[in-house]
């Protein structure tokens, strides 16, 4: 049976799996101590159920339960991965190597660590998303520390050849940090053999609840240190204080179990979902897949319908259909996402662009109803688009003098 | 962002969809907005040399609800009025018409600058000289 409105805007948040929640309740009632206390049983619990949590968590990427430091999420690991080593390494140097397409607690981190005297190299991607291997090695100075690539972008769900990179850092020496927000519980990620050193992710995007999430720390070749950014208590190792979210913590290490017992089959269903939205939505006249489809999650997809606008298009079904566009005819600015125009699209193309990020719970009628909705309002907005119609005559619309306003 | 019930309902019942012969001189045409923008708007008028009256109005937009509802309620404004009167319409009327929160506003110029576009097409083509506008403030 189909329910409306359905949900397709997975990369945003996913809603949390009913045995997460299940999992947390108790830590909101009965259990509801604070992990730092040591000297009563309320205490007791609650740290026992945070290392549990820690264990969970660390078991889905491979790594030691004393290497995860919980956060408020991924924004604020990204903060403290980034500023942390930044801070830290201050002695070996002051450089930094990102990418034009990371999520903006990257590029934000990246630009107030400049405005403090650091250095940073925004490496260009390629039109299919990923970077080019021998520009990230010939960016590597000698005072480089960091090297902070996405695992898989939120916008395209393109997949960083992070193996590659990271076997680059190692040769010279560098930290890899890598925001993995959408790739953690989604593909199989090991901080072991991929090489990572740090790592941010949530667990809001993978069924878990919001407010919580980690920054994978290495403690062992190399032995890696944050400067803490929040100072208090000493928490989680001193690079986080702050009382611990018991029940968040609970949620997500509840979160990434179900993951790692799921993704294989979530996987092969998903993909399969999500390549038969694509395959018919592709019948469409002039319509593109944005990014790479070969190094992709296997949930996203990133479409533009030429010569319709993304927003006046989902308009025509955000009642019953949550998707996002690359148009950010919305916001203030005018200007539409900054990861498809780097991509190399013209902006009329990331005006005209809709992102898909399916989930554990979407169905094959969720599927079918959003095909059939999305291709009826292509069509009707396209009988309504100048720009379609001068397509249709043969003009060339780059050769028109447009009054850009 | 929640849409007006105005704005949606000419968004899913546009008046006036069409083209009119741009080559025809009774026909004015005007194309404004740019594509990388995200929204282009195209309204043509059809007046009737006698009585100076627009007696049909037809527009195409490539842009957001808001654009595409501006432009149809242009449309609707138009018909049966002169090219006098059609010179006093206002982007502010079709905000409060239309009920367009402050993001959207330069939808409404774009609508008031398509108006003026097609008149100032009309007059050149039938002889007259252009009347130039004042550059919008709000874009």
């Amino acid at each position: 049976m189909l329910n409306l409105p359905i949900y397709l805007d997975n990369n945003s948040t996913t809603p949390m799996d009913p045995r997460v929640l299940e999992a947390m309740t108790p830590y909101f009632l009965k259990h509801f101590g604070n992990a730092a206390s040591r000297n009563h049983p309320f205490g007791w619990e609650a740290e026992e159920a945070v290392d549990y949590a820690r264990e969970q968590v660390a078991r889905l990427i491979g790594a030691d339960p004393k290497e995860i430091i919980f956060t408020s999420g991924a924004t604020e690991a990204d903060n403290l991965g980034i500023k942390g080593v930044y801070e830290m390494y201050a002695g070996k140097g002051n450089h930094i190597i990102t990418a034009t397409t990371e999520h903006k607690a990257v590029l934000d981190t990246c630009k107030h660590i400049e405005k403090s005297g650091g250095e940073v190299t925004y490496l260009q991607v390629q039109p299919d998303g990923l970077i080019d291997l021998k520009e990230l090695e010939a960016a590597i100075r000698p005072t480089t520390i960091l090297i902070a690539i996405m695992y898989a972008n939120n916008e395209i769900g393109t997949v960083m050849p992070i193996r590659e990179i990271s076997a680059i850092a190692r040769k010279h020496g560098v930290l890899l940090f890598t925001d993995a927000t959408q790739a953690v519980g989604k593909i199989p990620v090991d901080v072991n053999k991929d090489g990572i050193d740090l790592m941010a992710f949530t667990a809001h995007k993978m069924y878990g609840p919001k407010g919580v999430g980690a920054l994978y720390v290495r403690r062992k070749n190399p032995r890696v240190k944050v400067t803490a950014q929040m100072d208090g208590g000493g928490h989680e190792r001193g690079m986080r204080s702050g009382t611990l979210n018991v029940p968040g913590i609970v949620g997500f290490g509840k979160a990434c179990e179900l993951c790692m017992l799921d993704m294989e089959e979530d996987t092969k269903r998903i993909s399969k979902l999500r390549d038969h939205l694509e395959k018919e939505l592709l019948k469409l006249e002039e319509a593109y897949v944005n990014g790479s489809r070969e190094h992709r999650l296997p949930h996203v997809a990133n479409i533009s319908f030429k010569h319709v606008e993304g927003e006046g298009l989902l308009m025509g079904f955000n009642k019953n259909i949550a998707l996002s566009s690359g148009s950010a005819c919305t916001s203030a600015s005018l200007e539409p996402s900054y990861v498809l125009k780097a991509l190399g699209l013209g902006d009329d193309l990331a005006h005209s662009s809709l992102r898909f990020g399916l989930s554990r719970f979407t169905t094959e009628e969720e599927i079918d109803y959003t095909i059939k909705a999305i291709s009826e309002t292509v069509l009707k907005l396209r009988e309504m688009s100048p720009l379609w119609e001068m397509y249709k005559e043969g003009i060339d619309l780059n050769s028109i003098e447009w009054a850009a306003h | 962002m929640a849409y007006s019930e105005k704005v949606i309902d000419h968004y899913q019942n546009p008046k006036n969809v069409g083209t009119l012969d741009k080559l025809s001189k009774s026909v004015g045409t005007g194309l404004v907005g740019a594509p990388e923008c995200g929204d282009v708007m195209r309204l043509q008028i059809e007046v009737d040399h006698n009585t100076g009256m627009i007696t049909d109005a037809k527009f195409k937009t490539f842009g957001c609800g808001s654009a595409i509802a501006s432009s149809s309620l242009a449309t609707e404004w138009l018909k049966g009025k002169s090219v006098d009167d059609a010179l006093k319409i206002d982007n502010m009327a079709i905000v409060e018409e239309l009920n367009l929160p402050p993001v959207k506003i330069h939808c409404s110029v774009l609508a008031e600058d398509a108006i003026k576009a097609a008149i100032n097409d009309y007059r050149e083509k039938n002889g007259m000289e252009k009347i130039k506008f004042e550059e919008s403030v709000v874009h």
